[in-house]
């Protein structure tokens, strides 16, 4: 870590209460997830959830922690990968039962009601949704911070933060 | 006892959303439309509906953060100039429709806190109650209906969202392919 990313963040207080807070947030979001069959909640609100761990570690050690947790590359992928994931699902009930969307597992083995493993294909989707809504939304955060506005021989223009650091 | 609770929250909420308005600050019209957010997770809960009260609670938390980074590092926190006469005009005639409208409408609407999906035995509502658990095998009926009987929705949903964070990277990205290879012959 260099001199500047030390000081980049907040305040000493709530770098240490952020990390003691982030893995028990995301792990509610990965509940929130992986339990959205059984009980409130599902793949978006879960992944918002995961989503908000990554925002606040960017607000709390800087832009660049949170991009070497999380890079935009990995993020983008697994916006692409959770997408195909919930399209697969689709489609293989297609092949399985000649139905769009159809709940293929539960149809060819049914599996005990109230437990983690049941449902079918439910649970897979709710994972595809939450690795696409987390990945989009900590992309989306990103993107706005990363955007400034700023006076540039009288005209307003969109500066990157990236950008300016390369100049100097 | 609910429609009481439920009534104060909305009077709460018309509060926060006039304050959000009419100030001048930016930022304490963010944190009042958060005010707003917040208590309309608490009447989803108190209608019963708490998987939408999670959704609204962490979606407005996450949107909050955003629009707070977005206000409170750009030069322009306060508004300045006044209201146009045309919007003014253009809100009262609204209203003034609304209430014409509203007066033939809500008296044929059913009484609050009646469910009217559940009125006749062969609505989608019945059915999903009845053989939501045993067709799907999921315990939550909501999460059965929307990614089982209506995933289709949520596959559009889904696409609407990765459409737009598409077209967000295509337009905000850092940099541009034609200045990276002009900067590399520098």
């Amino acid at each position: 870590m260099t001199e500047k990313n030390k000081t980049a963040g907040m305040s000493l207080i709530v770098k240490t209460v952020t990390r003691w807070l982030k893995g028990f947030i995301f792990l509610y979001g990965v509940y929130i997830v992986l339990y959205g069959h059984l009980s409130p909640g599902g793949g978006f609100a879960g992944g918002v959830i995961i989503a908000s761990t990554f925002v606040l570690l960017t607000l709390s050690f800087g832009k660049e922690y949170s991009l070497g947790k999380l890079g935009k590359l990995l993020a983008s992928e697994l916006d692409s990968l959770g997408a195909l994931l919930f399209l697969l699902v689709a489609v293989s009930g297609i092949i399985w039962g000649g139905i769009f969307f159809l709940n293929f597992i539960e149809k060819i083995a049914p599996s005990k009601h109230f437990h983690l493993f049941s449902a079918g294909v439910i649970p897979l989707c709710n994972i595809a949704i939450g690795m696409k809504v987390g990945a989009s939304l900590f992309m989306v955060f990103i993107i706005l911070a990363v955007i400034r506005v700023r006076e540039v021989n009288g005209k307003r223009k969109l500066i990157t933060t990236e950008k300016r650091r390369t100049k100097t | 006892m609910i429609e009481i609770l439920v009534g104060s929250f909305l009077v709460f909420m018309i509060i926060g959303a006039l304050i959000a308005l009419e100030t001048a600050d930016l930022l304490s019209s963010v944190i009042s439309v958060g005010a707003v957010g917040a208590a309309m997770s608490i009447c989803f809960l108190l209608v019963g509906a708490p998987d939408i009260a999670i959704t609204q609670m962490v979606v407005e938390i996450l949107s909050l953060v955003i629009l707070i980074r977005a206000t409170i590092r750009r030069d322009l926190t306060t508004i300045d100039g006044d209201r146009e006469f045309f919007g003014l005009m253009a809100t009262l005639a609204m209203i003034f429709v609304f209430l014409v409208l509203g007066f033939y409408v809500f008296p044929r609407l059913p009484e609050f806190g009646t469910p009217s999906m559940l009125q006749s035995s062969q609505s989608p509502a019945q059915y999903y109650l009845r053989n939501g658990l045993k067709e799907t095998g999921a315990a939550n009926i909501v999460t059965a209906v929307i990614l089982d009987y209506r995933g289709y929705d949520t596959l559009g949903e889904a696409t609407v969202l990765f459409t737009s964070i598409l077209g967000a990277l295509a337009i905000l990205r850092v940099y541009s392919r034609k200045k990276k290879s002009h900067d590399g012959k520098k």
